[in-house]
């Protein structure tokens, strides 16, 4: 194994692991204010399609990331009005917010761009060094924010005790509804690295990335830096799955379909090993009942 | 109280149309159509003729047992988003067994061979799920789309083995394992269905409904099934293996989902063809929502989605078919929302009257 393989693997794994640990980073403020976010997926993709129609038509990056992340969080207020204020099943709506992503980025991409496909090609637009930095920014950023904090703190106890939130005077509801919108702010986000990295949008391009950054969090055990550190497991091992790919000739010992899944097969193993008695915030998925509105 | 009660558990699907509706209306002027030329193409190709009716209910064969395979595992208090790779592995399964069965096999045990081959590739995906979930914990819902992606990646590197050349499908069943289309049948009017893909697979999905409620209503494996769902806790200190029942459950819901092959494997295209699906898998979490995971709502819920999936076909060039997949997503989350609003009023309304059963369960 040379140096270039090595540092081509290093390279790609901080690459691949922007938009898990962005989306995660969400998904996790999200659940810690206990609201089950499996909309991930969903979040991602409306944060790609946007960014990238905004970044081509503006010719501005800047818009480009404002207005993915914009969409994401307009997609999760959608998602926090179905669970928190309506108290709606929470891995349902997230379904089907994922499931609306979808079909609405389909929708526009044919509306706008006249394809089933893909949008054209955006045009470079400058160094992709900020936006990656700006996943390790929000690594501690929400870091400090959950632990070190009086919002974070109140945030933890609407996911663990939102009784006692609430017998402190503490609204639940608006922390709930700052952990749904901060997790379509970050996943979108993500989103627009994808599309910025791919320099297009492409349709489903969120390829199961969203359910992948949920697991690292799950694994990371609801903790930023642990999550960062379940990223960079799933990406490394994606980082190799590519690496093998393109690497002419020389590996060819595992079948397409297989190194395909590779992510997918490190998730499950992850989610199998993960001890039982995780630190699962105690409200989670539970919604609010009426007097605590 | 009981009419009340009653329009509380039908308002969910109502608002779920009610708000699909305006949400399609909002599509179509958004691409600059006109609503009433679109709804008027849609039912042009959907419930206006003999082609287009039979075409509805090819549509909505596969949906009755995905819809089917989530309403199970709901039941048991599990949510299966696995349909789409179960149905793939059953469908592979189906196909292959029909490929290699000997041609001189009598037709109704060529058929129960696939069927049987199709149920157990499905359920084999699904127990996994739910193994994974009773031992380790694991959360059934990723497990699932994780499963979804390795089935989905692995099943075209298995299946380049069997595939015909230049070709991403098998070679084709036997003609005994066929199943016939109604088209064909000597019935008056049958004529009139020629060109419809409708085919004997829709006795097998209803049978299956049949099946279930059964099961689940009348039955002591089902009650213990739903005993789970009501309450793992509680059934488990009443003495019911819950590990083993979310392994019944997600099994069940596997095969039912495996039995998808028969209408693309056995009564349309005759071979297993990669991506045959297109999203069947999780319309069927739609339709187990919208029919209140009752196996005659599920019929209903199916020929709803049926027709619409039929219809986004029809409008097709003046609209996106992709507006069926939004659609989609709108009624799904209007009817968990209603569904929660019309439990708590239904709650509400119990309380006041002073009955003390607990109100129709919403969903998971």
């Amino acid at each position: 194994m040379s140096v270039a393989f090595l540092a081509g693997l290093l390279v790609q794994t901080l690459r691949i692991s922007v938009p898990y640990l962005l989306a995660a980073l969400g998904g996790l403020l999200c659940e810690r204010s206990g609201v089950i976010n499996i909309a991930l997926e969903g979040l991602l993709l409306v944060g790609a399609f946007v960014g990238a129609v905004i970044a081509r038509e503006s010719t501005s990056a800047l818009f480009g990331i404002a207005g993915g992340m914009a969409a994401g969080v307009a997609l999760a207020a959608i998602y926090g009005m179905a669970v928190i204020r309506l108290r709606a099943d929470q891995i349902v709506c997230g379904v089907a917010v994922t499931l609306l992503a979808s079909g609405l980025t389909r929708f526009f991409l044919k509306l706008i761009y006249h394809s089933a496909s893909n949008s054209p090609r955006i045009p470079a637009l400058g160094s992709s060094l900020p936006l990656g930095a700006s996943a390790l920014v929000a690594l501690l950023l929400v870091h400090g924010l959950l632990h070190h904090t009086r919002l974070g703190l109140r945030l933890r106890t609407a996911g663990e005790h939102p009784e006692a939130a609430r017998a402190q005077g503490i609204a639940v509801a608006p922390l709930r509804w700052q952990g749904v919108l901060a997790s379509g702010a970050l996943a979108g986000l993500g989103g627009v690295w994808l599309a910025f990295d791919q320099h297009q949008f492409v349709a489903g391009m969120s390829a199961g990335r969203g359910y992948v950054a949920l697991a690292a969090m799950i694994l990371g055990g609801w903790r930023p830096f642990g999550a960062a550190l379940g990223c960079l497991l799933f990406a490394g091992a994606e980082a190799i799955e590519l690496q093998l790919q393109s690497s002419a000739g020389g590996l060819h010992l595992l079948a397409p379909g297989t190194v395909q899944a590779i992510p997918y097969i490190a998730t499950l193993i992850a989610l199998i090993l993960r001890p039982r008695a995780a630190a699962a915030p105690q409200a989670l998925g539970r919604p609010l009942d009426d007097s605590q509105d | 109280m009981r009419v009340s009660g009653a329009l509380w558990w039908l308002l969910p699907p109502l608002a779920g149309l009610l708000v699909a509706l305006v949400c399609a209306d909002l599509l179509i002027l958004a691409y600059g159509g006109s609503p009433l030329e679109v709804y008027r193409l849609f039912l042009a190709g959907t419930w206006t003729s003999p082609y287009g009716i039979g075409q509805v209910l090819f549509k909505a064969t596969p949906l009755i047992l995905t819809g089917l395979s989530v309403a199970v595992a709901l039941e048991a208090g599990l949510l299966n988003v696995g349909a789409e790779g179960q149905l793939a592995l059953g469908a592979f399964a189906m196909g292959l067994v029909g490929t290699y069965l000997p041609p001189a096999t009598p037709g109704p045990l060529a058929i129960a061979c696939c069927l049987g081959a199709g149920f157990l590739g499905g359920a084999a995906a699904g127990a996994l799920a739910g193994a994974l979930k009773a031992w380790r914990g694991a959360h059934e819902v990723i497990v699932t789309i994780m499963l979804n992606f390795i089935i989905l990646a692995k099943l075209s590197d298995v299946g380049k083995v069997f595939y015909l050349r230049e070709s991403v499908h098998t070679p084709p069943i036997v003609p005994a394992a066929a199943l016939g289309r109604a088209s064909d049948l000597p019935l008056a009017g049958a004529a009139a269905l020629r060109g419809s893909a409708l085919n004997g697979a829709l006795l097998v999905a209803l049978g299956s409904a049949l099946v279930l409620w059964w099961l689940l209503a009348r039955t002591a494996p089902g009650f213990r099934l739903r005993a789970v769902g009501q309450g793992a806790p509680a059934a488990e200190a009443a003495g019911i293996p819950v590990g083993r029942q979310m392994i019944l459950a997600l099994g069940l819901a596997g095969g039912l989902s495996g039995l998808v092959g028969a209408n693309a494997v056995l009564g349309y295209k005759h071979y297993y063809e990669e991506g045959f699906s297109g999203g069947i898998g999780f319309m069927g979490i739609a339709v187990a929502l919208v029919g209140r995971s009752h196996p005659a709502g599920i019929v209903l819920a199916a020929l709803l989605f049926g027709t619409l999936s039929q219809g986004g076909l029809a409008v097709n060039a003046v609209l996106p078919k992709e507006i069926v997949d939004v659609l989609e997503g709108v009624i799904i989350l209007a009817v968990a929302a209603a569904a929660a609003v019309a439990s708590g009023e239904l709650r509400r309304v119990l309380a006041t009257t002073g009955t003390g059963s607990n109100p129709q369960g919403n969903g998971p």
